[in-house]
């Protein structure tokens, strides 16, 4: 199962290197890592997937907490979270072909960066599941390069 | 100030009065500040020696261990030593020297990245880019190695940071925000586990090192005494119940004594305090104690239904844990008589099972040499031990009954931990009598510390059990193995006497079963280091024994023949 683990860090030197550590040592794969400074200049978010069961994300979380830098982790209720990413995806794409290319783009709210004689290059953010959708589409074109993220997610506010 | 003064005086406000280490360029600064103070520095011929010193210091006193070494190698000397104080959980905090800040990261002479290197086997550590916050990193690396679960902290100090003048002013308030151990207990677990315990007709207790960090012994012995209920310790814990009490079982797991075996297995409650609930103590996991209903006190969260599942977790520190459960079973209505069918099961199994080994004509059995020491110290030493047969004969064939007076490298089993280690306990402990129980491949792991002990005049006895081979391999070579000794055998074996003698300490060989209490006495009172080899019989077995990957009530050897 996939979990989202949103894990409060002092901001520290070394720190991602133990969180990170901590992850492999443990014989986790990470789907994906984001981090970035909070509101907190003093602190940092770090966002990470992993695919682990139950028991096993129980006792990571456990020893990530035991990290001296590490002030809070959260595994993040699906229902209860809004998640993005941000994907850029250079696609083939000539003349004959980039009205189509770009029509698509246009159905999933893509932004077009950029465009070349043989290429067109598309922003598009959005969950997990939305970006592999747009892939998908433009696979048989050719997706050149995909430069995605990682998953970044934050808690509802209260109803 | 120099940054240099500043980490002596920072040791100095942490209490610190004892450091082992060996310098090198990237600590000039430090050892020159040093020369000046107070502080009794102990110079070893082997960086790991000093992690080991510090280690063995720290539990014979409960302080915290301090060691030191340059950049580069001698930081990577000292990698064994943190982790084997991590494994153990020993307060230590390391300080090494570490290449001019502006050349990190430029495989700079004797560069070495050791925060990268010790990262999975420290509690924490720092790498100091500002010599401001020395005074500050200094007080939180003390407070994280000694409180909570304890554990060594590493100080990396660029030779730039030693040199640099600056304003030196005590640390403030310590600030911490993702670090707060939980000490107290939570009381309604409290409540249930005694509630448990009041209920339970065959209740064990499994008490591991955290007995002893805690200082949980007291609480310990005052419940079993309570309520009527067995002990058993691991390796780790031993010391932590006294084994003259008839309710002690001794150590349990891979090489523990049947009744302590037998009654984990039978028991209907089982209460985990201080220990983890290792491969080597639970063996085959699916059927350890699979009748009991499971108590496990912790200071770490994370130890908790890790490898078992627990039924009343308790997250604290076991001496508030053990007192509020010892509160609260004072309060209840108790059945004195509740485990009375039980312990009779236990002294039926301790007189079908006893600890034993047969006595050979004409050779010294490396058990008798324990009893011996045993004896002879009145089971009063600080007993250390290398790793290995020895050591197992050492748990079992001592009796254990005081906490910090067995020092023995658990978790990581370092082969070369028990001298060293019994030269910081002698140096923390003047006053008791030191003994390093050694095997013949261990000892020579970290021989060259006994010019340090010669040298401060620190007087540790170490009793060799020669028997000629990596003595626990090859057990496991014969029972497993076919008996095929590939590299077990340990031919060119040194006069260990005449090394000692030629160190100036006292050496003396003994081959003859009725010498080995005189030359004991003889060693203790020379007030001298001291190693006397004995020759023991070479293929002699530890029994009981659990087979790897076997339920722990499957023993072989359990029996008396
Ligand atoms: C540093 C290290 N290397 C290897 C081992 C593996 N090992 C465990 S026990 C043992 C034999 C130890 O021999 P000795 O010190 O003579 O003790 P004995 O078992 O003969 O009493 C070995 C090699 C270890 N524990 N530590
Ligand atoms: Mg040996």
């Amino acid at each position: 199962m996939k979990h989202t683990l949103s894990v409060l860090v002092e901001n520290k030197p070394g720190v991602l290197a133990r969180v990170a550590g901590l992850f492999s040592r443990r014989g986790f794969n990470i789907d994906s890592l984001a981090v970035g400074i909070t509101e907190n200049p003093d602190v940092s978010r770090m966002t990470i997937t992993v695919d682990a069961e139950e028991h096993p994300i129980e006792q990571v979380t456990k020893q990530l907490h035991k990290l001296i830098n590490v002030i809070k982790i959260t595994d993040l209720d699906a229902e209860k979270t809004v998640a993005r990413e941000l994907a850029l995806l250079k696609v083939k794409s000539d003349a004959k072909t980039r009205a189509e290319v770009m029509q698509l783009a246009k159905i999933f709210r893509a932004q077009i960066l950029d465009v070349s004689r043989k290429t067109i290059t598309i922003e598009i953010t959005g969950t997990f599941e939305k970006i592999d959708a747009l892939e998908q589409l433009l696979q048989p074109h050719g997706v050149v390069e995909i430069v995605r993220t990682g998953r970044i997610a934050i808690e509802r506010g209260e109803k | 100030m120099k940054g240099s003064e500043a980490i002596i005086e920072s040791l100095k406000v942490a209490g610190v009065e004892v450091v082992f280490g060996l310098p090198g360029g990237m600590v000039i600064p430090l050892y020159d500040a040093l020369y000046d103070s107070d502080l009794k520095h102990f110079l070893v011929r082997h960086e790991q020696g000093a992690a080991h010193m510090a280690d063995g210091y720290a539990r014979a006193t409960g302080k915290t261990g301090v060691c030191i070494a340059t950049s580069g190698p001698g930081a990577t000397n000292l990698v064994t030593g943190i982790a084997n104080a991590y494994m153990d959980s020993t307060p230590m905090v390391a300080i090494t020297g570490q290449a001019r800040s502006d050349l990190i990261g430029t495989d700079a002479f004797q560069e070495a990245d050791i925060t990268g290197i010790t990262e999975p086997i420290v509690k924490h550590s720092y790498l100091i880019k500002n010599p401001n916050d020395i005074s500050r990193i200094f007080k939180e690396a003390f407070y994280i190695a000694s409180t909570g679960r304890p554990g060594p902290v590493l100080i990396d100090i660029p030779a730039d940071m030693q040199l640099a003048e600056i304003d030196y002013k005590p640390a403030g308030k310590i600030d911490l925000p993702g670090y707060k151990p939980t000490l107290k207990g939570h009381k309604k677990q409290i409540i249930s586990a005694a509630k448990a315990i009041a209920a339970a007709e065959k209740p064990v207790f499994y008490a591991g090192g955290g007995i002893i960090t805690a200082g949980a012994d007291k609480e310990l012995l005052a419940i079993a005494k309570l309520m009527k209920i067995p002990v058993t310790t691991t390796l780790m814990g031993l010391g932590g119940f006294p084994e003259d009490n008839d309710l002690s079982l001794g150590m349990l797991g891979m090489h523990g004594t049947g009744y302590a075996n037998y009654a984990v297995t039978h028991s209907d409650l089982l209460i985990g305090v201080g220990a983890r609930f290792d491969d080597r103590v639970t063996g085959k996991l699916a059927t350890f104690a699979r009748h009991a209903k499971k108590i496990h006190i912790d200071m770490d969260p994370a130890e908790i239904s890790k490898n078992i599942a627990i039924d009343i977790p308790i997250v604290g520190d076991a001496r508030d844990v053990l007192a509020g459960i010892l509160a609260e079973l004072k309060k209840m209505k108790r059945d004195p008589k509740k485990t009375a069918q039980w312990l009779d099961q236990v002294i039926a199994w301790k007189k079908k099972h006893p600890l034993h080994y047969k006595d050979e004509k004409g050779s010294i059995m490396p058990q008798f040499v324990i009893e011996e020491v045993n004896r002879i110290t009145k089971s009063n030493a600080i007993l250390c031990t290398d790793v290995g047969q020895h050591q197992m004969w050492s748990a079992l064939f001592y009796k254990h009954l005081k906490p910090r007076h067995w020092i023995s490298s658990g978790g990581l089993g370092t082969m070369g931990f028990g001298f060293p280690a019994a030269i910081g306990a002698k140096v923390g402990c003047p006053d008791k009598t030191v003994i390093d129980i050694a095997g013949d491949g261990s000892f020579q792991m970290n021989i060259q510390e006994l010019a340090t002990a010669v040298c401060y005049d620190i007087p540790v006895v170490v009793c060799i059990l020669n028997n000629g081979f990596l003595g626990m391999v090859r057990q496991w070579q014969e029972l497993f193995w076919s008996k095929r000794y590939s590299e077990t055998v340990i031919s060119c074996q040194p006069d260990f006497a005449a090394v000692a003698e030629a160190y100036g300490a006292l050496g003396m060989t003994i081959t003859k079963k009725q010498d080995v209490g005189d030359a004991i006495r003889t060693a203790i009172k020379s007030k001298r280091p001291a190693v006397l080899d004995f020759r023991v019989k070479p293929e002699e077995n530890v029994f009981p024994m659990v087979p790897a990957g076997k339920s722990i009530d499957e023993m072989i050897g359990g029996h008396k023949t």
